[in-house]
């Protein structure tokens, strides 16, 4: 059972970055808009840089 | 009278004056320079770059961004952007956009209350999800210092969650413990924080069981529940602002024959403002030059149009018809009738008294029962055990848990989302999160005529009596003017196939009519004067345009249009056996006209704003539950006195303001489905709690017999939860 020393806080590790990376999103506006940038990733004017 | 009517000839053209060349407006955009406009019509990614490539193309604009889901854009500009310019240039690309008032829009683009919930949501479900895990481990028999160990690695992921998580709930039941007063959230709290209190005791005595989990789900499921609520009200929120933010208060000001548009709130007594036909008045006061005719029929509920000339008082929100008013102004703002309404409106729904919604009826049902049994198995157990605090803690606590309200918290919210979202779709606003409780118990349904069953657009009768010369004359006259009767006969006309006789010298005469001279004669379409004729009261309610053709004088009667589904919804209404009645400021003859067509038996006409609400308030009296659909200032007062109160979309700001639903479309036809939907989010509300109950009746004998364990709890609380989530969503 040593392995769980590892396991455990592997697995907390892994579930904080994706709570990170809901709190980036979340805090960078990206829940504004959900319908449109659904959308605007379906054509090509914004390839080259996102729109601001 | 018809010479000095003519005075100002500007009115030679109505069309230019109802689109005016472009007006300096640089004074009125807000600071930082950004303007919001609604774009209702757009739906795919295609538009959003073309509206934003139609936009950037302008000089003036520095960025725009389209958002879909709201169907707004943002468009940011160096300070001189004319937004009348950018709303014409977005319609010579097909996009049809209009201002958003960005004073009205506070809530803006992002919401932060909806994102603080959704933050403690995410941190929840992120800690429920490896608390759980830990948990298997510990259900399948983990033991000793594995178990303890798992047991201290969950309180340090639970201990700070629910200090973040859980802190709505505290303010909640503080505020409300502070009142003196038991809600919802006082069980929910005393369960999240008494649980893993006592569970942290027992891990420090290795104890065999710690409620960590569920104290974290609890949390988890009713943010959940919170969030969805709070997603509901803010849409319906940003919905009703938008509808206010459409109506921008300006005015155009004359000083010294310059004409300057201006926000209304500037304006003061004795200003001079051009009224252009189309307009809403926006100030009260006194016709300086000028004639035409006015639709008054928000303040008054009647029809048809009243002719105005110099000197005649006007007041705020009156519509101009033909021909474009100077108007002196007497009262602007706070001052004016319209605002004067809002105090009826207040004291008016002081009456209403509260509701008590069903949520807040089962809070204080069961809020204290669940203190006591807790209250009660703690105190039978410490008698039963001779005094064990510690398993008379641990049964009291298990039974806090398991009775704890996850369910209930789920119950009204999920029933409501599903319900709103449903109406959304079928184009009815829900405003208020009880509006669709108390418009499941109405038994009476009371319309206003003007503008709520009639669409306030004149609709011709049978014209065949007519020869085809008269219609012919009756057609190029009636294509002249710009007046809403003489439009719809002019397109009633078109419809027919009668080609419009060949004129000469046409021209309008505001707040009369129009004029030509046909095979050398003047020929004359208009009111009854106007045309010659000197009794026009004899025609069916008075109503007609009339026609003067050599000598002869025709009337082509009309009556108010029906509103789209307005036949269907009093049936509907009726077939659910709703008491249907008819409320309306305008004179009799044309209430009977409509009220006959609809099939309504009981009718009023001529009552003043407060007689409506007198009626209403009579009707409650009586013991039953109103519901008032009107849309004018005249039913302001009348919809905040009625327990639900429905305006349509095209209503007065103020009757918007007072009213629970908005019927966003132009069709009346659903409002029997609303009704129904209403009655159904009831039902299915209380079998909610029913079902709740249920599982209470089943799990709290167990835990007051000691035979609870974290296992039990965290079954019986998701099962709960997802059966009453999937009631609710048989609403959809």
């Amino acid at each position: 059972m040593d392995v769980l020393v590892w396991l455990i806080p592997v697995s907390l590790f892994l579930g904080g970055l994706g709570l990170a990376a809901f709190f980036w999103a979340l805090r960078t506006k990206q829940f504004d808009d959900p319908e449109g940038d659904a959308r605007r990733i379906l054509r090509d004017d914004y390839d080259d840089k996102p729109k601001e | 009278m018809a010479s000095d009517a003519t005075a100002p000839m500007v009115a030679a053209c109505p069309g230019c004056v109802a689109a005016p060349a472009a007006v300096p407006v640089d004074d009125l955009l807000p600071a930082d320079g950004t303007v919001t406009l609604s774009l209702p019509r757009i739906h795919c990614a295609a538009c959003i770059s073309g509206v934003e490539r139609v936009l950037e193309a302008d000089p003036v604009v520095t960025s725009a961004r389209v958002n879909l889901t709201q169907k707004r854009v943002q468009v940011a500009t160096d300070g001189a952007a004319d937004t009348e310019a950018l709303i014409r240039r977005l319609a010579g690309a097909g996009f049809e956009a209009h201002e958003l008032d960005s004073a009205v829009l506070v809530s803006g683009a992002s919401d932060p209350v909806g994102r603080d919930l959704l933050m403690r949501l995410a941190v929840a479900g992120f800690a429920m999800m490896n608390i759980m895990l830990l948990s298997v481990a510990v259900w399948s028999g983990a033991e000793d210092a594995t178990r303890d160990l798992f047991h201290w690695i969950s309180a340090a992921i639970a201990l700070p969650t629910i200090a973040f998580s859980a802190q709505p709930f505290f303010r909640s039941a503080w505020s409300s413990l502070r009142l003196g007063r038991l809600n919802m959230d006082v069980p929910i709290s005393l369960a999240i924080l008494l649980a893993p209190a006592l569970s942290l005791y027992e891990t420090m005595q290795s104890g065999p069981h710690a409620y960590f989990d569920a104290a974290v789900s609890l949390t988890f499921f009713l943010l959940g529940g919170r969030y969805l609520d709070h997603r509901t009200r803010a849409a319906a929120r940003s919905a009703a602002e938008e509808l206010a933010a459409l109506e921008v208060p300006r005015a155009t000001k004359i000083v010294g024959g310059v004409e300057t548009v201006v926000p209304v709130e500037t304006l003061a007594k004795g200003d001079l403002v051009l009224l252009r036909p189309g307009a809403r008045c926006p100030v009260d006061g006194v016709v300086a030059s000028g004639a035409s005719e006015l639709d008054r029929s928000f303040l008054t509920g009647e029809a048809l149009p009243l002719a105005v000339a110099a000197g005649q008082d006007i007041s705020a929100g009156d519509i101009n018809l033909t021909g474009p008013l100077t108007v002196e102004v007497s009262a602007a703002g706070a001052n004016t009738t319209l605002r004067r309404m809002a105090d009826l409106v207040a004291v008016a729904e002081r009456a209403r008294g509260r509701y008590t919604s069903l949520a807040d009826r089962a809070a204080q049902a069961y809020a204290p029962g669940v203190h006591l049994l807790a209250l009660f198995a703690f105190l039978g157990w410490l008698w039963v055990s001779d005094g064990d605090v510690r398993l008379a803690l641990n049964i009291a606590v298990a039974v806090l848990i398991i009775t704890c309200p996850c369910a209930l918290g789920l119950a009204v919210p999920a029933v409501m989302t599903a319900a709103t979202g449903r109406l959304f779709r079928r184009g009815f606003l829900v405003k208020d999160g009880t509006a669709l409780e108390r418009l499941a118990l109405v038994d009476t349904v009371v319309f206003d005529k003007t503008g709520t069953l009639t669409r306030g657009v004149p609709e011709f009768g049978d014209l065949s009596a007519h020869d085809a010369e008269t219609l012919s004359v009756a057609a190029g006259l009636s294509a002249i003017s710009s007046h809403p009767a003489a439009r719809t006969l002019s397109a009633t006309l078109v419809d027919r196939g009668v080609a419009p006789a060949p004129l000469e010298g046409a021209r309008e005469v505001p707040g009369y009519g129009v004029e030509a001279y046909w095979s050398g004669m003047v020929v004359r379409l208009g009111r009854a004067g106007w045309a010659g004729c000197e009794d026009a009261t004899d025609t069916v309610g008075g109503a007609a345009t009339w026609l003067s053709l050599g000598g002869r004088v025709v009337a082509f009667p009309f009556a108010d249009a029906l509103r789209d589904g307005a036949a269907e919804s009093v049936a509907a209404l009726t077939a659910l056996r709703i008491d249907v009645r008819l409320l309306s400021g305008d004179r009799p003859a044309p209430v009977a006209d409509v009220a006959g067509r609809l099939g309504i038996g009981a009718w009023e006409a001529g009552l003043l704003p407060q007689e409506k609400a007198d009626r209403i308030a009579a009707l409650r009296a009586s013991g039953h539950a109103v519901a008032m659909v009107g849309d004018g200032l005249n039913d302001t007062v009348a919809l905040a006195s009625a327990d639900v109160s429905l305006s349509p979309a095209s209503a007065l700001d103020a009757a918007r303001v007072a009213s629970d639903i908005i019927i966003l479309g132009n069709d009346l036809g659903a409002l029997g489905d609303v009704v129904r939907t209403a009655r159904a989010a009831r039902s299915r509300i209380r079998e909610n709690f029913a079902l709740a109950t249920a599982y209470n009746v089943v799990a709290v004998p167990v835990a007051l017999l000691g035979f609870a364990t974290p296992l039990a709890a965290a079954i019986a609380m998701s099962t709960s939860s997802v059966t009453v989530s999937l009631n609710a969503l048989r609403l959809r």
